[in-house]
């Protein structure tokens, strides 16, 4: 070496703004590991692209063209019409017209037909004179997410075929719950309530995953020794490891918005700067829990059961695959402990409902609060020393 | 700090285990500034322990210290800012360039123009051309270079260096030395830990770890003249043999070969010579007293630790 000849010229260093040029040092790196992983590179566009795509098409909680036969017990206009009207929302094909209750229920028992619609004796007569005849529609509920979808749909489309139905008045009054759906999803399409949950499930397991293996990735490849002799502080190492990835996961929140606007038709009613500002808060919340999950775990492998161990119940009690308030008080309880079920209520109100932010004080500052908790967790549990 | 003070390392009594095994066993050293000191020892004994207890990554169960200066238990961060560390096993990250390593370094200490201080650090290193490769395609004796670069980029007043030439080539191994030298010249005080007997003959003072205990300490002339072994240099046939014949015998402490020479050494002089006696006047065989080679010395050393702490 030639040190003796060329003595490395002296490099000042400084001490103000230490705070922020450590972060960066750290920030800086972070990127270029990024960078070099083209995997996990390419994976930050495909994995949202793929799953939006699958979720999107294959999960339907609506079919349509569901089987169906129908009990004719008066053949009358009325009867028709709303046989009609039935048969036009596209949701049941009426294969089968019986006369006979056995029959009618032969067809249900065998798997036939997955409804059946018995319209009763003397049924336009009753509805003239005001009684609210029964309508009886009997469904094959072994599959309930099908069955309860379409039994609840029927009703409002039974309720709209008797009032454009010349022959009727003033149509019964429609319950409340109904009424609602009708105005955010009429057409009961689930593309709409399942478009801007996928964008918090995938943001949540991207975003988990990236910092949870963080740390441990250090610990495992020796750096984290060398890391640790330098004059780096737990906070500095922490916001250079979530910085860039708030970018890559804003990036993502675009695509799957994107994807869902244009493919999927998605309406953003609300204000898009403040749905990117709390998809910001969202993702830096996630980050924030997966490196704390990182400063938890001895290794990778740990690192991803631990995410899997959040990541389901995010998924299952967030409200994204079962409704919120169906769920058990103690499951509330735990849903709202979880970012997700306040980033789903955040996206469905400003995509679907045009939300303001007074809408949405609560959830925001709920991830506001999860956020500094995770980071405060992962700052104190840091290990400064190989101890 | 001290002021005049001209001792970087002075520690007392520094002890610590992991899971109920003392790896490091009521240790004190000093080192003086500027001064090149290498620390010797079986794999195991606590060599890493100790230089990580130093620079503040490890804290000990008990003892006490200043590095520096400054207080090894509550000054830990201000010692990680003059100290450079260089780990046993590659440190720095393989997915990274030799330039982006370095400025990495040069941004987390500070330094003012990161660029230029890692563009300077790769021509004294002789890496230039090599920048932008991947720290984890170069070969190992480059992979050292760099890793002593990052260490000594900030400045540092105390690089420790844990078997910084394991697995490096003789020349290699001299470059680094020279460099090594350089930097001491320069006021820098190393403290290297090291397996070849050539390198610590190349370090100003040396001291012998053994199971956690350091056994010895000092120049190299002061550990041998310590020692008080006698050796003798047998040449001639059938050393085999006579190896087999000797080892165990009263006074011998050690029978070890060395190429196409027998080093047979012992405390007890007169012991010594009573039980090679029998072997002194045969024809085929040549016996020189002479002093022991330091390797002589520690292999004695680490055989008597071993009856004494394992």
């Amino acid at each position: 070496m030639s040190t003796v000849d060329h003595p490395a010229p002296a490099h000042e260093i400084r001490e103000r703004f230490g705070f922020w040029k450590r972060s960066y040092a750290m920030l800086i790196k972070e990127f270029i590991q990024l960078k070099r992983d083209r995997v996990s590179f390419a994976m930050i566009v495909m994995l949202p692209v793929m799953q939006l795509l699958l979720f999107g098409y294959a999960i339907n909680t609506t079919p349509h063209n569901l089987p169906s036969a129908v009990l004719l017990q008066e053949d009358s206009d009325l009867a028709r019409s709303v046989l009609k009207a039935l048969e036009n929302t596209a949701y049941y094909r009426f294969i089968y017209e019986v006369h006979d209750v056995d029959e009618f229920d032969n067809l249900l028992k065998s798997g036939k037909v997955l409804f059946g619609v018995e319209i009763p004796r003397g049924f336009e007569r009753a509805v003239r004179r005001g009684d609210k005849p029964a309508l009886l529609v009997a469904a094959d509920a072994t599959d309930p997410v099908a069955a309860s979808a379409a039994l609840g749909s029927l009703g409002m489309i039974v309720q709209t075929a008797l009032a454009h139905d010349l022959y009727i008045g003033n149509p019964p009054e429609m319950p409340f719950e109904i009424r609602a759906h009708a105005r955010y999803n009429p057409a009961a399409n689930s593309s709409l309530n399942i478009v801007p949950g996928l964008v918090g499930t995938i943001l949540t397991m991207t975003m988990l995953i990236f910092t949870a293996l963080s740390v441990t990735r250090e610990v495992e490849r020796g750096t984290m020794e060398s890391l640790l002799s330098m004059p780096i502080k737990p906070v500095e190492v922490m916001f250079g490891k979530i910085i860039p990835y708030v970018l890559v996961g804003f990036v993502q929140a675009f695509l799957i918005i994107g994807i869902g606007v244009f493919l999927f038709g998605v309406p953003v009613l609300g204000n898009l700067f403040l749905l990117a500002l709390l998809s910001t808060l969202f993702i830096t919340t996630n980050l924030s829990i997966g490196y704390t999950i990182s400063t938890l775990v001895q290794n990778q492998l740990q690192a991803m059961q631990m995410s899997m161990m959040f990541f389901l119940p995010s998924i299952l009690l967030s409200g994204f695959m079962f409704p919120f308030a169906g769920m058990p008080a103690w499951a509330q309880y735990v849903g709202e402990g979880l970012p997700l079920t306040h980033y789903i209520r955040i996206v469905r109100a400003i995509m679907l409902k045009g939300a303001s932010m007074p809408n949405l004080r609560f959830d925001a500052a709920a991830l506001a609060v999860l956020m500094l908790v995770a980071m405060t967790i992962a700052v104190t549990r840091f290990r400064r020393t190989l101890d | 700090m001290n002021a005049g003070n001209d001792i970087a390392i002075d520690v007392k009594g520094l002890t610590k285990s992991f899971g109920g095994r003392e790896v490091v066993h009521d240790l004190s050293m000093q080192v003086k500034r500027g001064s090149i000191y290498g620390f010797l020892g079986p794999n195991g004994s606590g060599k890493t322990t100790t230089i990580r207890i130093l620079c503040g990554l490890l804290t000990p169960d008990s003892g006490e210290g200043t590095c520096l200066g400054y207080d090894i238990l509550k000054d830990a961060e201000k010692i990680k800012r003059q100290v450079g560390y260089m780990t046993q096993r590659f440190s720095l990250y393989q997915d990274l360039s030799v330039r982006e390593n370095l400025e990495f370094v040069a941004r987390l200490y500070g330094m003012r123009d990161a660029r230029g201080a890692a563009r300077d650090m790769i021509k004294r290193l002789g890496l230039s051309g090599r920048e932008e490769q991947l720290a984890g395609e170069l070969s190992g004796g480059w992979k050292q270079r760099l890793a002593l670069g990052a260490c000594t980029l900030p400045s540092p007043k105390l690089l420790l260096l844990d078997e910084p030439t394991a697995g490096v080539d003789p020349k290699a191994r001299r470059d680094f030395w020279n460099e090594i030298h350089a930097l001491a010249a320069e006021g820098l005080t190393v403290l290297v830990s090291t397996h070849y007997m050539d390198e610590a003959e190349r370090c100003h003072e040396i001291a012998y770890i053994a199971y956690g205990h350091l056994l010895t300490h000092g120049t190299v002339e002061e550990v041998i003249a310590g020692s008080a072994l006698t050796t003798y240099t047998v040449t001639g046939d059938d050393l085999n043999d006579l190896t087999a014949a000797l080892t165990g015998k009263p006074g011998i402490d050690m029978v070890a070969p060395f190429g196409t020479s027998l080093h047979v050494s012992g405390r007890d002089v007169a012991a010594l010579e009573a039980s090679i006696a029998p072997w002194r006047d045969k024809s085929d065989l040549h016996w020189n007293k002479s002093a022991p080679s330091l390797e002589d010395v520690f292999i004695e050393l680490m055989g008597r630790s071993k009856d004494n702490f394992q």
